[in-house]
C-alpha cells in the first residue's frame, strides 16, 4: 500500500519543478533549437531545390546548345548544298551554252556545205550539159556527117514512127 | 505496430521476472527474519521515499544525508531529518491481536513521530494504533525527501544538457551539429516526429514542448534511477506520486485543448443508438481518465520492478549469506541493468508517445 500511496509533497514538488522545467526549457531551449533546426532544414531543402533547379536550367541549356548546334549543322549543310547546286548549275549553263555554240557553228557549218555542195551540184548540172550538148552535137555531126548515114537514120526514124 | 507488440512481449517479460524476486521475498521473509535480514524490507526501503539519504551502515553507525523537513502544521515547521534520525528508535506492538511490532522515530521537540517515512503528530508524546495503523494527525509533509532531491538535481541535471545544446545554436546558428546538440538533437527531432505522426501536422507545433519535456524529464530521472550512488539511485520515476503528476498534465493537456469533435464522440457518440447514451457516455468519460492512468501505472511499475528486480537478485548474496552467489547475481542484476537502461528510454519515449497520441486523438477534425 505504501509504493501505491501518494503523497502530497513530492506531488506539489514534482509538478513545481515539472511546469518550471517546461517553462524554462520551452522559452530557452525547445523554441530556439527547433527554430535553429527548421532554419537548417528549409536552408537544406532550399539548397537542394536550387541544385534541382540549375541541373533543369543546366540541362535546357545543353538541350537549346544542341539545337543551336543542330541549326548551324542544318545551315552549314544547305550552304554546302546551295553552293553545289550553283556550282553544278554553273557547270550545266555552261555546258549548255557551250553545247548550243557547237550547235550553232555546226548548222552553220552544215548550211555552208550544203550551199557549197547545192552550188557544186548546179554547176555540175550545168557542166554536166555542156558536156551532154557538146557530146550530142559532136555525134550529130558524126551520124550526120554522109549522106547515107543521113539516109539510113532518116528511114529509121520513119520505120519507128511506122511502127507507132 | 511491432513497436508496440514487442513493447506487450517485454511487459511480459518483464512481470514474469518480477514474480520472481516476490517470491524470493516473501519465501525470505519467514525463513531469514530472525537472522536479521529482511528483503522485503530492504526492497521497500530502497524503492520508496524518505527522509535521509542513507548512504551506508545500519543504526547507530550509519552515514547518512539529513534532508530538511517542511511541514505545514500551525505555519511553516522547518528542521533537519536528523532532528528524527539520531534519537533511538521506540518499539511498539502496533497490533494487540497479531502482535505485530513497528518502530518509529520521535523528534527532539516531541512533537512528531516518523513511522515508515510518514510524519505524525504525537498526542501525549505517543502514537495511538488501531488494527496496525496510527491514528494520529498527519502534518502536510512538504519535505525535501530523497526523491525531491533526485528531482531538482535531474532538473538541474536537464537544464544544464539542454541549456549546453541550446547555445550551440545560439552560437553557431543553423548549422549541422556537433557535441553535445548533436546528441541531442535526434532526440528532441525523434519526439518532434512523434507529435508530427500523432497529432497532425496543422497543431503539432504547439505540443511539441511539452513532449519533449516529458520525454527528457521522465528519461534522465529514468537514468539517474539507475545510477547506485547518491545524487542517483532514488526510485524517482518508479514513485507513483510522480508518475500522477505526469499524467495530470497530460490529462489537462488532452482535455483543455480537446476540440467539439472529441467531447461529442464522448457525450454523442456518432452512430450509437439514443437508448445506448446513458451507458455508453459514463463509460466514455471514464476513458478519459483511465488512458492518463495507463500512463501512470506503466511508468510506476516498470521503474519500481527494474528497481525491485535489481535488488532482489543482489539480494540473493544476502539471503545465502556466502559472496559466491555474486557469481549468478551479479551478471543477472547486470543484465537487469543492461535492460533497464532500454527500459529508461523506451519509457520516456512510450510516455511521449502515448501522450501524443491521446492529444491527438482530442485535436483531430471530424472527418466522416
Amino acid at each position: 500500500m505504501e509504493l501505491v500511496t501518494p503523497s502530497i509533497g513530492l506531488i506539489f514538488w514534482t509538478g513545481l519543478v515539472f511546469l518550471l522545467l517546461l517553462l524554462v526549457l520551452t522559452k530557452f531551449v525547445w523554441k530556439p533549437v527547433l527554430k535553429a533546426v527548421n532554419e537548417r532544414e528549409q536552408k537544406i531543402s532550399d539548397a537542394l531545390e536550387l541544385a534541382e533547379k540549375t541541373k533543369t536550367e543546366m540541362k535546357a541549356l545543353q538541350a537549346q546548345n544542341e539545337n543551336l548546334l543542330k541549326e548551324a549543322r542544318a545551315e552549314r549543310d544547305a550552304i554546302v548544298k546551295d553552293a553545289k547546286e550553283t556550282a553544278n548549275k554553273m557547270v550545266e549553263d555552261a555546258k549548255n551554252a557551250a553545247k548550243t555554240e557547237a550547235n550553232k557553228i555546226v548548222a552553220a557549218a552544215r548550211e555552208a556545205i550544203n550551199a557549197d555542195k547545192a552550188a557544186a551540184i548546179s554547176e555540175l548540172k550545168t557542166q554536166v550539159a555542156a558536156f551532154s550538148i557538146e557530146i550530142a552535137e559532136k555525134i550529130v555531126r558524126g551520124e550526120l556527117s554522109t549522106d547515107g548515114k543521113q539516109k539510113a537514120l532518116a528511114e529509121k526514124l520513119a520505120g519507128d514512127i511506122n511502127l507507132n | 505496430m511491432s513497436l508496440i507488440y514487442s513493447m506487450k512481449r517485454f511487459l511480459l517479460a518483464l512481470i514474469a521476472l518480477l514474480m520472481v524476486p516476490v517470491a524470493f521475498a516473501s519465501e525470505s521473509k519467514e525463513n531469514h527474519e530472525e537472522e536479521g535480514f529482511n528483503v522485503n524490507e530492504m526492497i521497500m526501503h530502497h524503492v520508496t521515499d524518505a527522509h535521509e539519504w542513507h548512504l551506508w551502515g545500519e543504526h547507530e553507525s550509519a552515514v547518512s544525508v539529513y534532508l530538511p523537513i517542511i511541514l505545514i502544521d500551525n505555519g511553516l515547521q522547518v528542521f533537519s531529518s536528523k532532528s528524527f534520525y539520531h534519537s533511538e528508535p521506540i518499539e511498539v506492538v502496533v497490533d494487540e491481536a497479531t502482535g505485530a511490532k513497528a518502530h518509529y522515530f520521535v523528534d527532539v521537540t516531541g512533537k512528531y513521530a516518523l513511522l515508515h517515512e510518514k510524519i505524525y503528530t504525537l498526542e501525549n508524546g505517543a502514537l495511538k494504533f488501531h488494527e496496525g495503523h496510527p491514528e494520529n494527525a498527519m502534518p502536510l509533509d512538504f519535505s525535501i525527501t530523497k526523491n525531491v532531491l533526485s528531482l531538482f538535481f535531474g532538473a538541474i541535471l536537464i537544464m544544464f544538457l539542454m541549456f549546453t545544446t541550446a547555445r550551440y545554436y545560439k552560437r553557431n546558428g543553423a548549422v549541422a551539429p556537433k557535441g553535445l546538440a548533436k546528441f541531442m538533437e535526434p532526440l528532441i527531432l525523434m519526439v518532434r516526429d512523434v507529435a508530427l505522426d500523432n497529432i497532425g501536422e496543422k497543431k503539432y507545433k504547439k505540443y511539441i514542448p511539452y513532449l519533449t519535456t516529458i520525454f527528457f524529464f521522465i528519461w534522465i530521472n529514468n537514468m539517474l534511477g539507475l545510477v547506485p550512488i547518491i545524487p542517483g539511485g532514488a526510485n524517482l520515476t518508479g514513485n507513483i506520486s510522480v508518475t500522477l503528476v505526469l499524467a495530470v498534465f497530460t490529462l489537462l493537456f488532452t482535455v483543455l485543448s480537446a476540440n467539439k469533435n472529441y467531447w461529442k464522440h464522448i457525450f454523442a457518440t456518432p452512430g450509437v443508438p439514443v437508448a445506448l447514451l446513458p451507458i455508453m457516455i459514463p463509460i466514455e468519460f471514464v476513458g478519459i481518465l483511465t488512458k492518463p492512468f495507463a500512463l501512470m501505472i506503466r511508468l510506476f511499475a516498470n521503474m519500481t520492478a527494474g528497481h525491485v528486480i535489481v535488488l532482489a537478485l543482489i539480494s540473493i548474496i544476502f539471503i545465502n549469506e556466502n559472496a559466491a552467489w555474486g557469481g549468478l547475481s551479479v551478471p543477472m542484476s547486470l543484465f537487469i541493468s543492461v535492460l533497464e537502461i532500454l527500459v529508461a528510454f523506451l519509457q520516456g519515449y512510450l510516455f511521449a508517445m502515448l501522450s501524443a497520441l491521446f492529444i491527438g486523438a482530442a485535436v483531430e477534425e471530424a472527418h466522416h
